[in-house]
């Protein structure tokens, strides 16, 4: 018999018991839901954890050091070596690294103490210069007020904490003006490679609170507790900590860098990056180890949460096993009718074959529907959580085409496996015995 | 039209048909040789118990002798795989049974178009081959019915359109007249010659009632304890 034949016919058997093959098939749609559920969970999770880490730059970004030599250092061979030049980290070094094939951008990371005059009174604190780029980092998602205009532009964003002890109604410091006192690097002019160290003050706008802080992984801003643009923080040339290792080195006739933050194409892209930096003479360090090990925990989760969830579907396979058992008793004279009829064996055992596929199918369908239902109730309940402790909404669970697919798909397999069985029972039936059934 | 007798339709040779029931050996059909040809009608009369059925499904290729031979269409029967004989019965043979064997969530049409589905055949000309055999039986009109709405007789009928509609050359019916009354049967029985008249077909049918058999049928074939008694053609048979 033709397939089309066959459905045709297995559908119109699965209608006259209605009732029983419609439990049947919920069955086997609340084990696929449960199934879906649990691994959108999974997927949801997984990608909430991806998007939050690749937003925070810290899988597809190199931070870059100093040469760690600081002159001649290790043992006796290297000591007996020629001592070579020490690279430095300046701005000839960040141009080149730029340079670089599949590098987005170069930027360094200044951070300097400052004293923060607000109302007329001193508060102490830390400074930290940022890219625009940092905006996708996902820090700033949900903040109050705006993120910075330019790169130029004398903005400040305050973290939360520190927006408290300026004061307590935090909303209203938006848009409202502070100023910063510092220490300004300037060079000397008798060629020393010295540098004087003299007071300023800056005046910025504050333009918003931050909820978190922002983190850039190794030597990142994450201590910085008023941020203002890259552009804005290189032009203070206020005075950091490597400046005396500068002075050290025998003077710097220009400003290095503590460290700078290489963002590059793709975490694809990572390792050879971090090669040719190291190979121009820098430190080189990057997360991307720590992503892999990420994947590997989902990966994990998902095959035990699958596994956890095949249990609801083992069950209902039983019932698709009963269901097509008590059909074969009830159509026995149907079966001896068909075999009269010319129905090879093999005709009958598809016919049931067919029939517990279509249900499957179908409570692989509904499933699916049920599951993302769960999934997305789930998600209005976690955000409605969230909400209530004034966090922002988060996405945790995801229903992508692959895992669309692979329910239905597993719906209808594990139903053909269970339909063996009775297909196999059905077609064996003596057709002679099974027109006497009454 | 009055049938022509052709060369050998089915025939049997030396065939038993055993059965183990407990301890007890049940010689349902015991040794029993015979020829049919084409365009006969042969009666198979017996009582109850006397292996007319087992027989008549054994001609079928419902079931398959313990011992001896059954040639139809140049084939053993009993030596077919299990695949091979439903082909033969889907090809080779049509079956009424005393029940009639409707399948009751389908329509008259339906039911017909079954053997037309297991066969493969295309979806235009089931339509025409379902159409002709119903308006053999004189129940184009009801087609679109459940065999739940009609009565015995027009059943029957259709189990015969079913029986028809796969263009078999033998036959089989197994007491096709048992469930109705006696004008009913007299009808189902009429139909039955005029198929064979004008199809040619061979048309073997089991029996308990003597008078039916002898009104109607070319041969009577008497059957009792799994023996074939008596063979014989019926004087002035139609």
């Amino acid at each position: 018999m033709k397939l089309r034949d066959m459905a045709e016919l297995a559908v119109r058997n699965l209608r006259e018991s209605i009732l029983r093959n419609s439990l049947t098939t919920l069955g086997v749609a609340v084990g696929v839901a449960s199934l879906v559920a649990m691994l959108s969970l999974g997927v949801g999770l997984q990608q909430l954890a991806s998007s939050r880490l690749t937003k925070s730059g810290l899988f597809d970004t190199v931070f870059v050091s100093p040469s760690p030599r600081l002159g001649v250092r290790g043992g006796a061979a290297a000591a007996s070596s020629p001592p070579t030049p020490v690279r430095l980290l300046d701005e000839d070094a960040r141009q080149e690294i730029s340079k670089l094939p599949n590098v987005i951008e170069v930027f360094p990371q200044i951070r300097f103490p400052t004293e923060v005059r607000f109302d007329d009174k001193p508060f102490p604190t830390v400074v930290a210069g940022m890219p625009l780029s940092s905006k996708l980092s996902g820090a700033f998602d949900g903040m109050n007020g705006n993120f910075f205009s330019s790169e130029s532009a004398d903005e400040a964003i305050l973290q939360i904490e520190f927006a408290k002890e300026l004061s307590a109604d935090t909303k209203s410091l938006v848009g409202k003006s502070l100023s910063i006192r510092y220490a300004e690097r300037q060079q000397l002019e008798d060629g020393s490679g010295g540098f004087s160290i003299v007071p300023k003050d800056k005046k910025l706008h504050i333009i918003g609170i931050v909820e978190t802080e922002p983190a850039s992984g190794f030597g990142g801003f994450g201590n910085g507790r008023l941020l203002i643009p890259i552009g804005v923080a290189q032009s203070l040339r206020a005075a950091q900590v490597n400046d005396l290792r500068d002075v050290v080195r025998g003077g710097a006739s220009k400003p290095t860098y503590a460290s700078l933050t290489v963002r590059v194409k793709s975490t694809a892209n990572v390792d050879e990056i971090e090669a040719s930096v190291k190979k121009m003479g820098f430190g080189a360090f990057s997360l991307l180890d720590a992503s892999k090990s990420l994947k590997i925990f989902f990966r994990v989760l998902d095959l035990l949460l699958g596994l956890f969830a095949s249990l609801a579907l083992a069950v209902a396979t039983l019932g698709i096993v009963n269901t097509l058992v008590m059909a074969i008793l009830e159509r026995r004279r149907e079966i001896g009718v068909l075999k009269a009829l010319g129905a090879a064996d093999g005709d009958i055992k598809r016919l049931f074959f067919v029939e517990a596929g279509v249900m499957g199918f179908a409570g692989g369908i509904a499933g699916v529907i049920l599951g993302w239902l769960i999934g997305r109730a789930l998600t209005l309940a976690t955000n409605i959580y969230l909400k209530r402790q004034e966090l922002p909404g988060v996405e945790i669970s995801s229903v992508p085409l692959w895992l669309v697919l692979f329910g239905i798909g597993f719906a209808v397999v594990v139903s053909l496996v269970a339909g063996l069985y009775p297909a196999s029972r059905a077609a064996k039936l003596d057709p002679v015995q099974a027109l006497r059934y009454e | 039209m009055t049938p022509t007798i052709g060369p050998l339709a089915i025939q049997l040779d030396r065939v038993s048909r055993h059965y183990t029931l407990g301890a007890t050996a049940i010689r349902a059909v015991d040794d029993v040789s015979l020829s049919i040809a084409g365009g006969e009608f042969v009666a198979l009369l017996g009582s109850s118990g006397s292996g007319k059925s087992t027989l008549l499904n054994l001609m079928a290729g419902l079931d398959r002798p313990t011992s001896g031979a059954i040639q139809a269409g140049g084939k053993n029967l009993a030596e077919l795989s299990s695949l091979d004989l439903a082909r033969y019965r889907r090809n080779t043979i049509g079956m009424v049974f005393q029940s009639f064997n409707l399948l009751p969530r389908m329509t008259l049409a339906e039911n017909v178009e079954l053997p037309l589905r297991l066969a493969e055949v295309d979806r235009a000309e089931r339509a025409t081959r379902v159409a002709e055999a119903l308006e053999r039986v004189k129940l184009e009109k009801r087609a679109g019915h459940r065999p739940a709405e009609l009565s015995g007789g027009e059943q029957q009928r259709t189990a015969i359109a079913r029986a028809l509609v796969n263009r078999p050359k033998i036959l089989f019916a197994d007491e096709p007249t048992g469930n109705l009354d006696s004008a009913t049967g007299e009808s189902i029985m009429n139909l039955l010659l005029e198929i064979r008249s004008s199809l040619g077909m061979t048309i073997v049918m089991v029996t308990h009632e003597r008078p039916l058999a002898e009104k109607f049928a070319s041969r009577l074939a008497v059957m009792g304890d799994g023996k074939l008694l008596r063979d014989g053609a019926i004087a002035g048979a139609k």
